[in-house]
């Protein structure tokens, strides 16, 4: 990146537009790992600056999906993919392609807080230099830290240890962290989970303003977490043998008020978990 | 009832009770006796080597201070001009050539020409020395033993001592020293290091981070442990076939032609410290290997995260986490074999030598070999000078060990500092 | 820089010091095999010029009960017999104590006295052999001559090396029986309890029993590890190959015996220094065994409590 101005390089704020741009399409993606299958041919289209839900019980394939959008999953010893996830209709799993670099596109934030043992400016730098960030550091700091609404509680101690931070401060730490490598898309596997309701509902505050620069795809078993924050929502189940499968994928209003399969509808009324 | 006739009465399963509860108590005291016998050895083991440390000393002089200048008894009490006439008529013309031209009388102190003239003017011989215990215990047989020889000198010496740390090797227990033992571990403790520190943790990277789980792998795993439970002696075999013989080109220094007076040898510190490399570079695999491990997970996904590669998350964030339970360990390692005799010995350190070692292509020994070899030596005096010397190594040990938990404390503060 | 492969922007990039680094660290790893091959390939080599001397046979070698190079006779037995009885003495010492102790550090001791147990066995697993077979000369050695009697045992004598390398072997095996004692999981413990027992009923006749496993492979190691000291055995087992049965006369073990050889004079091509590769060679098969049959125990010993 060679822009030294970062207003002009963040993406802008779009007005939310009545088409919808499919910006990853996956197609009948099945994962296994080792020969036990996780996830049994999922199909659907994530929208471009919208926040897609993935809701569903403990065991559905639901991180694993995740996972699979910025081949996290390939760390895992013996996971394997079948069917295609593609990005702006570039398959992601071409032979030809370097995760590495899928991963400043598509950028993630765990259930847990990982911040780096180092100073919060150093957590937020660290990423963007070893892509090669050539622009002005503490520019990127304030501007991510900003995103993330974190620069006021912080400004006054970049130098401190990130791991000084309460838990919702780390949270929303990694967010900026993720945020200042610039991606397009950011994965978030149940963000708040481990958080207090306070803090979860900063981290959802946080999440409807960026989906206006980003596309957001957020794993959670809050089912209102679900509803308050995502625009589209996908529901998965297991089925007999333990396989995760797509139920239902819906706007999210229509999924909860009128869901189109029973099961949806037994999930949401809690007849199981 | 039918648990009556299953089990007994109330009365038998009271007395049942009685023993089985007797019987533990028998195993308890047992266990406690071990316990006891553990604490008791190693307390023997200190008091063992103490003893020989200090004590009572009877001793003969091949020339009597009094002989030299009439009247006084010791040496540190003669004059300066009497100490340098003395040196003068009784030393032999070798070694006063040597001692003048190293420096003339007029300039060295006096405490030197008193050493001197002690040495090689008064030259006193142990006759016979006790143990700290019986100096203190058994003084009966020691009077009786001083009066029934005559010409004998008692007295109380402590063997370790400034001087014996900065002599070298001699013939005369009395004038024994370290110095050239303990230059001669440390050096090749540094070899030990170079070469095993680098290899040793960047195989264990290698294991931890990039290694896939395959049969390969795993055999190279094994196979560590394997090596790191191999007798130390055959350590010693394989380096004197490989590095003392078969590389002897190199590890003699012939090969910079900066080859020492005598013969191109093998027997060099770089084949004593590439041999014990060997010997500790499994343990540094493992330990590193261990301390990798505990780096959480979660700090490896976070830095993928964002996009770093694999050698990028190493290096800027799993071995930080873990540098400082590395660098313990691989001090531990190196005190290990500081403390390894046999694979030196099968090497072939130097059974008498008295010159430091100037380059690692020297000929050298090391503490451990200087305590075998006077441990070996029937002459009684030698006993206390191993004791002494046994005390030097585990000092040094001592001082390793607790740097490197000193070094690791204050990392691991450092880490949960600001950074 | 990105190269674009294809029409997508997430071509492969060229990282060639990524790999060059993963490489080199391969090869680091790989080294470590050509330790264990370069020990092989040493002691099979020259055990073959060994066994190439006229007057050595392979027969007299393992069965031969003297061994005089001097009138050309290589019979190892005695060396063997030595190593065995101060391995033997080692384990009878070490075995019960290092597993009483262990038994008292997983299961009764308290805190404090676990406090300073520890640290007092880590001390002694750090002190270097040659200290100890220091010890087995002026202490052991004089204590055994006290107590039987100055005719009946000699200055030098296997018993007092095999008692001292107990004392050697008794942390390690102390440290590494309570780590397979604790590794017996607290549900075992807690069902003999609630059936009644007492808790030396429990330790010996459940958590021993389940601990088996890891016990064996840690009196192996042990065992390995007697078999290859020898800095005790230099100092205070003797120099001279003997064969006999009493622990009180001296006797010089295999390890003994290839360094009183390699620390004097030899010339590289005798018979005598291809003999202590050729016994070095024994020496290794032993432990290399021991070593392994313990790493598979000990294996198995995992699989069921991790």
């Amino acid at each position: 990146m060679n822009t030294t101005n970062l207003a002009e390089a963040l993406p802008r704020v779009y007005e939310q537009p009545q088409e919808e741009k499919t910006i990853i399409a996956l197609k009948d993606v099945s994962i296994y790992y080792g020969s036990f299958q996780a996830v049994k041919q999922a199909s659907l289209d994530i929208y471009e600056h919208r926040v897609t839900a993935f809701i569903g019980p403990s065991g559905c394939g639901k991180s694993t999906v995740l996972r699979s959008i910025n081949r996290m999953n390939d760390m895992i010893r013996g996971s394997r993919i079948e069917g295609s996830v593609r990005f702006h209709d570039h398959d992601l799993y071409a032979a030809d392609v370097d995760p590495v670099l899928i991963r400043r596109k598509i950028g993630m934030v765990f259930q847990k807080p990982n911040p780096f043992p180092k100073s919060i400016y150093e957590n937020i730098a660290w990423g963007a230099r070893i892509n090669g960030f050539r622009g002005d550091y503490d520019e990127l700091v304030e501007t991510s830290l900003r995103s993330a609404a974190l620069w006021d509680e912080v400004k006054d101690k970049l130098k401190q240890n990130a791991l000084r931070l309460s838990g919702g401060q780390q949270q929303r730490l990694c967010i900026a962290r993720t945020i200042a490598v610039q991606p397009q898309v950011i994965l978030m596997d149940e963000p708040a989970s481990a958080l207090d309701p306070i803090a979860t509902g900063r981290i959802e505050e946080l999440i409807l303003e960026l989906k206006n620069s980003y596309t957001i795809i957020i794993v959670t078993h809050n089912m209102g977490q679900a509803s308050r924050v995502s625009d589209h929502t996908a529901f998965f189940m297991v089925d007999e043998k333990r396989r995760g499968y797509l139920e239902e994928y819906a706007p999210t209003e229509q999924l909860f008020l009128n869901p189109a399969h029973k099961k949806t509808e037994e999930y949401i009324s809690g007849k199981f978990g | 009832m039918l648990s009556e006739t299953l089990f007994g009465t109330d009365e038998m399963m009271t007395s049942l009770m009685q023993k089985r509860k007797a019987g533990g108590v028998v195993w308890k005291v047992v266990f406690l006796f071990s316990t006891s016998l553990a604490i008791l050895f190693l307390l023997l083991l200190l008091v063992s080597v103490i003893d020989s440390t200090f004590g009572y000393v009877a001793v003969r002089n091949e020339m009597e201070p009094s002989q030299l200048v009439a009247g006084k008894d010791a040496v540190s009490e003669f004059s300066r001009a009497e100490l340098e006439t003395v040196l003068q008529e009784h030393l032999s013309s070798g070694i006063l050539r040597r001692v003048l031209h190293d420096k003339p009388l007029q300039e060295r102190s006096k405490t030197d020409l008193v050493s001197l003239a002690q040495q090689y003017v008064v030259k006193p011989s142990v006759v016979r020395s006790w143990g700290l215990g019986d100096s203190l215990l058994d003084q009966k047989s020691i009077e009786a033993f001083m009066a029934g020889n005559e010409g004998l000198h008692l007295t109380f010496r402590s063997w370790i001592n400034w001087s014996f740390f900065t002599s070298d090797q001699s013939a005369n227990p009395l004038n024994a020293g370290v110095r050239t033992a303990f230059l001669g571990s440390l050096w090749i403790i540094m070899i030990t290091f170079v070469f095993a520190f680098p290899i040793g943790v960047g195989a264990a990277i290698y294991l931890e981070e990039y290694a896939v789980d395959n049969k390969l792998n795993r055999l190279l795993q094994l196979n560590i442990f394997n090596l790191s439970a191999v007798p130390s002696i055959i350590y010693g075999l394989l380096g004197l076939a490989v590095f003392v013989r078969s590389m002897e080109h190199i590890t003699s220094g012939a090969f910079l032609s900066s080859v020492s007076d005598t013969t191109a040898n093998g027997r060099t510190i770089l084949s004593g410290g590439l041999t014990l490399a060997l010997l500790v570079l499994p343990i540094i695999i493992i330990n590193t290997q261990e301390a990798l491990k505990a780096v959480p997970d979660s700090l490896r996904m976070s830095s993928y995260g964002v996009g770093a590669t694999k050698w990028q998350t190493i290096a800027s964030h799993v071995l930080p986490a873990s540098i400082d339970r590395i660098l313990t360990g691989t001090i531990l390692a190196l005190s290990r074999a500081l403390g390894e005799t046999a694979p030196l010995v099968v090497i072939g350190a130097s059974t008498f030598i008295s010159v430091d070692p100037s380059s690692i292509f020297s000929k050298f020994t090391t503490l451990p070999i200087q305590i075998y070899q006077w441990s070996a030596r029937p002459q009684g005096a030698y006993r206390n000078v191993a004791g002494a010397a046994i005390i030097t190594l585990m000092l040094l040990l001592m001082a390793m060990n607790s740097f490197a938990i000193i070094m690791r404390d204050k990392i691991s503060k450092k880490k949960r500092m600001e950074s | 820089m990105i190269q674009h492969v294809g029409n997508h922007p997430f071509g492969k990039k060229h990282r060639p010091h990524e790999v060059v680094i993963e490489t080199l660290l391969f090869l680091f790893a790989l080294f470590s095999i050509l330790i264990t091959v370069g020990i092989a390939f040493i002691l099979v080599r020259e055990s073959f010029l060994f066994f190439a001397d006229p007057d050595v046979d392979l027969l007299g070698f393992l069965t031969g009960k003297v061994w005089q190079p001097m009138i050309g006779l290589f019979g190892f037995l005695p060396l063997l017999n030595a190593t065995l009885t101060t391995s033997l003495i080692a384990m009878l010492l070490g075995i019960p104590l290092g597993l009483f102790v262990a038994i008292y550090l997983a299961e009764y001791a308290s805190d404090r006295v676990r406090g300073f147990l520890k640290p007092t066995l880590e001390v002694l697993a750090g002190i270097p052999t040659i200290v100890y077979g220091y010890f087995a000369l002026t202490f052991m050695t004089p204590l055994l001559r006290s107590i039987f009697g100055e005719n009946r045992v000699d200055i030098y004598n296997t018993a007092s090396a095999g008692l001292v390398i107990g004392i050697l072997v008794l942390p390690m095996i102390a440290t590494m029986a309570e780590d397979a004692i604790t590794s017996v999981p607290k549900d075992l413990r807690l069902a003999a309890y609630a059936l009644g027992g007492t808790s030396i009923e429990t330790t010996f006749k459940v958590v021993i029993p389940a601990a088996l496993s890891g016990l064996s492979a840690t009196f192996l190691l042990a065992l390995s590890r007697a078999i290859g000291e020898t800095m005790v055995v230099a100092l205070a087992a003797g120099a001279g190959p003997n064969l006999t049965a009493n622990p009180f006369k001296a006797a010089e073990t295999i390890t003994g015996y290839i360094v009183r050889i390699s620390g004097g004079d030899v010339s590289y091509n005798s018979v005598d220094y291809n003999s202590i590769f050729a016994l070095g060679l024994v020496l290794f098969v032993i432990t290399f065994t021991l070593n392994l049959v313990s790493r598979k125990i000990s294996g198995l010993f995992h699989q069921e409590y991790d």
